[in-house]
């Protein structure tokens, strides 16, 4: 299971035709506090860049946009009763959704690590 | 998602305590032209640390003066009734324009015996209130502009204790008194009083032994710094104001529900500026009002839209998420049959009206030290 980087910090885990989707230790270090996060319906669809989910800190507000195309078939429940996973565990439990996606080609223009760790240094 | 980073700017002026900022890791931020401390450790800690031990605040950027002479022509400007100013005493009071419009909060104390008024503004207005204050003073009194000191906040239910390690007779204070007190031969200008809604102490320091004054107070356990993100976040909760949001020239004090700081006497002359508008405005009742609102879910934001059975009732001033209170509190300007305690509104976020509560403020009960 491969893992890409969007240049807005978000993390795509990549398997078979589905991603799970969520942000990067380093966005949420960015963010502060988690104190909510606002995701999508199961089944709602979005083209990649759409305004996917909100995440509130305690200072601001801040969009989360899909990285890839794509309908969402899990949203993170836990996040509801634990905003701070996502400062405490971006990369796993901190998950946001699960998207199916509907052309796998645009995994071929997001980041590798390598590349994502450049892009924030 | 954009990268929200510190965004440094090469013209905005730095406190004397900025070297100990960067030093001690935060992450700074402009603010009312300053380059101030966002955050240290994170703002909920440091929130949550405050309200259980104690936190030291900069808050140098605000400005200070020494107001001697004819005390009758400053009071002109402002609610306070300063004849009844005690030496020893503050109180808080607002700088009216001529519709009775809040041209800032601040607070007018006297510290220096019988030598003047020490005046304590807000940031981003001070240079508009110390040009009203001098040009409206000219020939009666004396304004000197106090650039040579930092003022900082020891907040919190061990800033007494704290403080007093220290200073010990600063530490007899009760709340809104005031003195000039000796830290290790420095002057130093002592209020017991602040923003965040706790016991504590504002603290006017010479610039040149601000560091070294910050340091001595951070070498106790006790205390911790705490940055301008935890600032708003204490106050918002415990119901105070902040200028240029939750009240501002277009705004009276009995639309901001601040008709507290205008001194009974002062009501009864009507003499302070706008006092024919204000108390008419009082008697009539204001067509809108400042109340808090508390919600669940994502917190609404300064700008958000209010409304009721559909109609856009008013609009939300400050908004956060309160550590204390555990979720969503702001404050809202409504219209005022609204304007009541436990009323159900929707406040519009990103286009979904969400349900919300207009809740008594402060959200989290002041505790303010009042004596034994």
């Amino acid at each position: 299971m491969s893992v890409k980087y969007t240049k807005d910090h978000e993390w795509v885990k990549i398997d078979g035709d589905t991603v799970t989707v969520g942000i990067t230790a380093y966005a949420a270090e960015q963010l502060g506090d988690v104190v909510f996060v606002e995701l999508p319906d199961v089944g709602k669809t979005f083209d990649q860049g759409d305004e996917m989910a909100v995440v509130e800190s305690v200072k601001a507000a801040s969009e989360v946009y899909a990285p890839v195309s794509g309908e969402v078939v899990a949203a993170n429940s836990n996040l509801e009763g634990e905003p701070e996973k996502v400062n405490e565990s971006a990369d796993t439990d901190g998950w946001f959704v699960k998207l199916k996606l509907t052309d796998k080609s645009q995994l071929d223009d997001l980041m590798d690590e390598a590349a994502y760790a450049a892009h924030i240094s | 998602m954009p990268a929200t980073g510190p965004e440094f700017m090469t013209d905005t002026l730095q406190t004397p305590l900025f070297d100990l900022h960067v030093e001690l890791g935060a992450k700074m931020t402009p603010f009312a032209g300053y380059d101030m401390p966002l955050q240290y450790q994170g703002i909920m800690a440091e929130h949550n640390h405050t309200r259980d031990a104690a936190g030291l605040f900069d808050v140098s950027h605000m400005g200070q003066a020494h107001y001697t002479g004819d005390e009758a022509a400053l009071e002109k400007l402002i609610t306070a009734d300063l004849s009844a100013l005690k030496p020893g005493e503050q109180k808080y009071t607002l700088l009216l324009n001529d519709e009775g419009g809040i041209r800032d909060d601040l607070m007018v104390s006297r510290p220096f015996g019988d030598d003047g008024l020490f005046l304590v503004v807000n940031a981003a207005t001070k240079g508009a209130d110390f040009a009203h204050i001098a040009s409206n003073t000219a020939g009666k009194g004396e304004l000197r502009l106090i650039e040579d000191r930092a003022l900082i906040a020891l907040q919190g239910p061990k800033a007494a204790d704290a403080f007093g390690a220290l200073v010990p007779s600063a530490a007899k204070m009760i709340f809104m008194q005031c003195g000039v007190f000796d830290l290790d031969g420095s002057d130093i200008y002592v209020s017991r009083s602040g923003y965040t809604g706790e016991d504590g102490f504002e603290i006017s320091i010479p610039a040149d032994k601000a560091a070294e004054i910050a340091r001595k107070i951070l070498a106790d356990d006790r205390v911790k710094p705490i940055g301008l993100g935890a600032r708003d976040s204490l106050r918002l909760e415990s119901g105070l104001c902040l200028y240029g949001h939750d009240m501002n020239e277009e705004t009276t004090p009995v639309e901001a529900t601040l008709m507290w700081a205008i001194a009974k006497p002062r009501r009864e002359r009507l003499d302070f500026p706008g006092a024919a508008r204000v108390m008419q405005m009082f008697a009539d009742k204001p067509a809108r009002k400042r109340v808090g609102f508390t919600m669940a879910g994502a917190p609404a934001r300064e700008g958000a839209e209010i409304v009721k059975d559909g109609e856009i009732i008013g609009v939300v001033t400050s908004g956060g998420f309160g550590p204390t209170v555990g979720g969503p509190v702001g404050m809202a300007y409504i219209d005022r049959e609204h304007a009541v305690a436990d009323t159900d509104i929707e406040i519009v976020l990103r286009g979904k009206a969400r349900p919300a509560k207009v809740t008594k403020m402060p959200f989290v009960q002041q505790r303010y030290y009042r004596g034994e």
